[in-house]
């Protein structure tokens, strides 16, 4: 058995080695075409703080990971797929021929259509080498322009503060990550982020990007204008899925793919920020383009690549952890509520706190944090076990801070009250 | 090591709180907690200050070895002049929220001035800042705290308050932290009431470190091994509590009765550890839910009860009807004993009411049976009483008594300045059973010599906590003495007395000394602390503190005289058990005690006895 | 045989001296709050719940973090965390489904129990039988898999290794 990955991000990884564990005697190859390593686009920011150098972004850790596990890992482009030959054609005009095929491609950064986007001062951040780009152009005391506040652009956000850049941030949703955190929380945040000397404009859009010789000039609608040493483009994804154009493969916002991931093709599977898989909450697809999902993902795509589709995947919870400048936010789920769902909140904007829950009668269908970093996986573990939570509803309603002892309490059925 | 070397010195007045370093030589003399903190006392206010003025200063001191790994780690303390004494007041609590302040960073803190509009002090490690608290102000100690947890966002901070109580002005009003651990006695949350703090909120994150980490993990070790292999604090403690000693102290016929008219109580049984964890005929279920520990503490001594829900107290009252801090032996005897009730779940109602109000209950209990007796004797009659039949043993009344009490209405107003000043006030002081205004605990000074002398001598008015003898004269630890005997009792006293100083200096609980002696506890502090910490610098320093209370009380104004104990200790005889026949005889050990402390005949302390403790 | 922590509710009385020594073993000071071990209260104290990782099989921590900075040691099984390769992400400690990783803002890299290398030093301070270490297939720790893993990716129980 053969099984071809086509990529070499943590999806494609997970993939390879729960192949391995599955599948001791299968032939397994990776298809990457980034110059470096098996690579993790989330140690990124970390690469560009220096707090990691280039090894240190590596998906694992020993030169030889993938050799003792067998896995051979093919420098490469591929540039379409033969479904019906059963083949992936290469850059280099070779093929190769799979049993199993999983795509794993990825996400690549959208760029607005602005003008003035082409100048090599604007800078997406999605790749080492972008990394080395931004580490000569945000130099300490350089003027920095972000577009884009999603949760990506919130992460790096702290990479230019601590690279002491003087920074701007222009959002064109009304809040900062409008896609991850609700009204109070995404405010909190931008309050949070003014307080450390960061300017955020939300609900507003770039205009234009003129540039002269020494600098740039970033063009807001709302008349202002930030001349500019760098501008760092951060508003959103797509899939990774060009080289399919002339495969007749359903994509929609990603490759779509069922519940054993496997597209629309038999034999062919999908995995990561370019698939649209099950959504855990919704019950529908979509592309979540987060980590946790890219791996499991990959793990669930293997399982089935080498079991024959035994393994169906009840989807995966978008859920995320971002620290921003030190003050850490998170969503799962259901953030924002679904029909019916009532609701537990603590706010102390003074402290910037925040917790707010979803509740689908008393199971726990979502939340957000703004503030808090301890035992937030458990949230989770409540949503995704759809444990009911009896009387600990009520109490997680007049202290949401109570959600480890909620956590123990109803795994553990403790009675009485907190 | 193991101090934080740091000093919160809050001015209620100007609202400002700054950090300073701790005097490292007075750590040296006088450890930390009870000592050190009433150091600082002495060093900076007046004795005779009026209790509740601004001028008086509230100390919350840890120990040494508070926060660390010493077993039972977990003590703090209050110390300021007490308004109900006049005296040092100095009083000790377990929870956690000693161990949060030591792990903030903090050895102690000062309170001084006063606040004109209510406040509560808010800690997060070096980070201290007063609050408005005119909202918490008419809430009781459990609301307190939750709405501060609340109003945190973090469930690990921990919390000590002061319900209606200490608002009121209750003269023995406690200071409460973790729902129901309490700095009981004396009055300070009365104190802190007077100075507008409604309480105190700490989170820590520090850590706390020590001179000998590897010494440190093997001398508690040691003392750990030893305290679960004792039977008292290994067995009898984790399982009954303290409250282990009410039928043993009631069998000896040292259970003072109807307000010490007798010396046996025929419902002793009923409100025993044994009664609590026996299922009620009602609804099946035992008083008694769980035992429970303080932070870092391997005894686990704590009682969680509940009441039945269907008890006359709580029927009414769904916020009762959960778990709380359940009896210790000497609630259990004031609430009960000295009344006469024996409804087990009335007398957990009433310390419940204790947990959350902050009231002492030793001087509640017995001022109720002082007002009981005052009664009975017609001093009052139920036009005073709001026309409640305060008859001894009557349970409905009594209750109502608490309630009123607890929230400073009616005769509950009167019942709140403790037993002294309501027995002068309706001619029978004779009937309070105080020493310096302060109420003695449950066992009988007729029937245990020692406790007498110790009562007596209590530098904070009667108190068993200064020098439990009863180790000694009842549970033969450490040498059986007899208990009818007066012989020796003097030496005894200051020996205990002198120990107790110490380890209520050192963060831990002095309930560890059942099992544990100066030379397995010194050897802890010295892994913790710098300095070279034995067992004779131990007593030394519990012998100079115990010293400086006496001084402090002296400057206060207090003589020889006010070493003594209420008349009907020493004039009524004990009508059965052993002591059938005998009263205290105070006279035949106190100029002993004089003697072995090294103070005149007057009780005041040589300047040899002075400059031997460097005093 | 692989051991494992029993955490035993019945008998625990809430005294914190396994988070006291633990967090000694990872901070080197006595600070509960730095321990990864953590038990809570309930029902007014009545009952105690120590709680830390279970080391559980399928390990949502360690295969979703980016840089391999969570390994299993081979010779007591437990998930350890690498904090010179941890870059603080904290992707894991949303992962976990049973709270159990944390990030310490202080040290900006995770924390768990990693069984001191085999000799923890909980049990060593644990006054009651609350807490042991046993025979991993002894632990009980079905109950609180079994709510988790009953409903979430149960594809497999084998690890990477
Ligand atoms: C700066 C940054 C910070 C992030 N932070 C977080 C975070 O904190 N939390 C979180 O959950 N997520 C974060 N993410 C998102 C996360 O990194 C992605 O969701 C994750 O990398 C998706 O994994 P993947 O394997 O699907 O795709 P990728 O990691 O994008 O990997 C795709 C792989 O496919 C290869 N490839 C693409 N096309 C071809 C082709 N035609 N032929 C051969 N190989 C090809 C690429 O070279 C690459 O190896 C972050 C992303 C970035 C950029
Ligand atoms: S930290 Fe959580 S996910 Fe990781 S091994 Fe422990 S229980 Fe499993
Ligand atoms: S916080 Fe550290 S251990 Fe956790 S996923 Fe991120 S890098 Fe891995």
């Amino acid at each position: 058995m053969h099984y071809v990955i086509i990529g070499a991000g943590p999806a494609a990884v997970a993939a390879a080695e729960k192949l391995r564990v599955l599948d001791e005697d299968g032939q397994i190859t990776m298809i990457g075409s980034q110059a470096q390593q098996p690579y993790s686009r989330m140690a990124i920011p970390y690469y560009l703080t220096g707090k990691v150098e280039e090894s240190g972004t590596y998906l694992r850790r020993s030169s030889d990971h993938f050799e003792s596990h067998r896995i051979e890992l093919v420098h490469g482009e591929a540039t379409a797929v033969d479904a019906a030959g059963h083949k992936v054609i290469l850059g280099d005009g070779s093929a190769m021929a799979y049993d199993k095929l999983l795509i794993a491609t990825g996400a690549e950064p959208i760029i607005p259509p602005v003008a003035g986007m082409d100048d090599p001062r604007v800078q997406q951040c999605w790749h080492l080498e972008d990394a080395e780009r931004i580490i000569e152009l945000a130099k300490p005391g350089a003027r920095a322009v972000q577009v884009g506040a999603g949760f990506i652009g919130c992460i790096i956000l702290e990479s230019w503060v601590l690279r002491e850049v003087d920074l701007t941030v222009v959002e064109m949703g009304p809040r900062m990550v409008p896609r991850m955190l609700g009204e109070k929380a995404g405010n909190l945040l931008k309050t949070w982020c003014e307080s450390k000397g960061v300017t955020v404009h939300t609900g507003t859009t770039v205009e234009t990007i003129e540039s002269t010789q020494n600098e740039l000039n970033v063009v807001l609608n709302n008349g202002e204008a930030y001349p500019a040493d760098v501008v760092i483009v951060s508003t959103g994804v797509k899939p990774n899925v060009g080289f399919l154009q002339d495969l007749d493969i359903k994509i929609d916002q990603g490759i779509e793919v069922d519940e054993f991931m496997q597209t629309s093709i038999s034999d062919v599977y999908a995995a990561g920020d370019c698939a649209q898989g099950l959504d855990f909450s919704t019950g529908e697809t979509a592309v979540h383009a987060v980590q946790p999902t890219a791996t499991e993902h990959g793990r669930v795509a293997a399982t089935n690549m080498a079991t024959n589709n035994s393994f169906s995947y009840k989807g995966s919870l978008n859920m995320n952890i971002l620290d921003t400048l030190g003050l850490v936010t998170s969503s799962f789920g259901a953030w924002e509520g679904v029909d019916g769902s009532d609701s537990a909140e603590i706010y102390n904007p003074d402290n910037y706190q925040y917790i707010n829950l979803q509740f689908k009668d008393d199971v726990l269908v979502g939340a957000n944090t703004v503030g808090y970093h301890a035992h937030l996986g458990v949230l989770r573990g409540l949503i995704e076990s759809r444990v009911p939570l009896g009387v600990w509803k009520e109490r997680l309603k007049k202290n949401p801070v109570g959600l480890m002892e909620a956590y123990i309490g109803v795994t553990q059925e403790v009675a009485g009250s907190a | 090591m193991s101090w934080s070397e740091k000093i919160l010195r809050v001015d209620l007045g100007a609202g400002t709180c700054t950090s300073e370093p701790l005097n490292m030589e007075w750590a040296q003399d006088y450890m930390g907690q009870r000592g050190l903190a009433t150091k600082y006392l002495v060093e900076e206010t007046d004795p005779n200050v009026d209790p509740f003025s601004p001028d008086n200063k509230m100390i919350i001191a840890t120990g040494p070895l508070t926060g660390t790994i010493a077993p039972t780690s977990g003590r703090w303390s209050v110390v300021c002049k007490s308004p109900l004494t006049g005296a040092i007041a100095c009083s000790n609590s377990g929870g956690f929220f000693g161990g949060e302040l030591k792990n903030a960073g903090w050895d102690m803190i000062i309170f001084e001035g006063k606040s004109d509009t209510p406040v509560y002090l808010d800690i997060t490690n070096d980070k201290a800042e007063l609050k408005d608290a005119s909202d918490l102000w008419g809430k009781s100690v459990w609301e307190t705290e939750t709405t501060l947890r609340e109003r945190r966002g973090d469930n690990d901070v921990r919390v000590a308050s002061i319900g209606l109580a200490g608002e009121n002005g209750v003269l023995y009003a406690a200071v409460v932290n973790d729902m129901d651990r309490a700095a009981g006695r004396s009055g300070v949350g009365a104190v802190m009431g007077s100075k507008n703090l409604k309480a105190m909120v700490v989170r820590g994150t520090v850590g706390v470190k020590v001179k000998d980490p590897m010494a440190m993990m093997k001398t508690s070790n040691t003392a750990k091994e030893i305290l679960a292999e004792n039977a008292i604090t290994g067995e009898g403690l984790p399982t009954h509590g303290t409250q282990v000693l009410m039928n043993v102290i009631n069998e000896l016929g040292a259970l003072p009765t109807r307000n010490g008219h007798d010396v046996q109580f025929e419902g002793a049984h009923d409100i025993s550890a044994e009664a609590m964890a026996e299922p009620r005929e009602s609804d099946g279920e035992a008083n008694l839910v769980s035992n429970a520990a303080c932070f870092n503490c391997p005894i686990s001594c704590q009682r969680r009860s509940k009441i039945d829900p269907s008890h006359f107290t709580v029927k009414d009252k769904p916020e009762y009807q959960m778990v709380s801090g359940g009896l210790e032996y000497e609630a259990a005897w004031a609430l009960g004993a000295a009344c006469g009730v024996k409804d087990l779940d009335a007398v957990t109602y009433a310390n419940f009411v204790c947990n959350e109000q902050g009231l002492d209950p030793i001087t509640l209990g017995s001022t109720l049976g002082a007002a009981m007796d005052l009664y009975a004797a017609g001093a009052i009659t139920s036009d005073d009483t709001g026309g409640h039949e305060l008859t001894f043993g009557n349970t409905e009344v009594f209750v109502a008594m608490v309630d009123a009490t607890a929230k400073g209405e009616g005769f509950g107003k009167e019942l709140g300045q403790g037993s002294k000043r309501l027995c002068a006030k309706y001619g029978h002081p004779e009937f309070s059973m105080t020493v310096k205004g302060q109420e003695f605990p449950a066992y009988d000074p007729r029937a245990i010599q020692g406790m007498g002398l110790g009562y007596a001598t209590s530098n904070r008015g009667a108190c068993h906590l200064r020098a439990y003898t009863v180790s000694s004269e009842v549970l033969g630890i450490g040498g059986k003495t007899d208990p009818l005997v007066t012989e020796g009792k003097a030496g005894l006293v200051k020996a205990f007395q002198d120990l107790t100083a110490a380890v209520d200096s050192s963060g831990t609980c002095v309930f560890t000394t059942f099992a544990l002696t100066g030379d397995d506890i010194a050897p802890m502090i010295d892994a913790a602390c710098e300095g070279d910490w034995g067992v004779e610098r131990l007593n030394e320093v519990g012998e100079r503190i115990w010293n400086m209370e006496r001084q402090y009380n002296i400057a206060a104004g207090f003589t020889g005289a006010d070493d003594t104990l209420p008349e009907r200790m020493l004039k009524d005889i004990a009508k059965t058990g052993s002591a059938k026949g005998s009263v205290n005889r105070l006279d035949e050990m106190l100029p002993e005690y004089y003697q072995v402390r090294g103070w005149d005949e007057s009780g005041v302390p040589t300047q040899d006895t002075l400059s031997r403790l460097s005093l | 045989m692989l051991k494992a922590l029993r955490m035993d509710s019945d008998t625990c009385t809430g005294c914190h001296q396994c988070e006291m020594m633990c967090s000694y073993g990872k901070v080197g000071a006595f600070n509960p709050a730095k321990s990864v071990m953590d038990v809570s209260l309930y029902n007014g104290g009545a009952v105690n719940i120590p709680s830390t990782c279970t080391q559980c099989e399928e390990a949502w921590c360690m295969v979703v973090c980016p840089v391999e900075a969570i390994t299993i040691n081979p010779t007591t099984g437990a998930k350890e965390i690498s904090a010179e390769v941890c870059v603080g992400c904290k992707v894991c400690s949303i992962a976990c489904p049973y709270g159990a990783i944390n990030y310490d803002a202080d040290s900006g890299v995770v924390t768990k129990c990693d069984l001191c290398g085999g000799e923890p030093m909980c049990v060593e301070a644990c006054p009651t039988p609350a807490l042991a270490f046993v025979d991993k297939d002894s632990t009980g720790y079905d109950r609180i898999w079994n709510h988790v893993t009953a409903d979430l990716v149960d594809c497999d129980s084998t690890v990477r290794h």
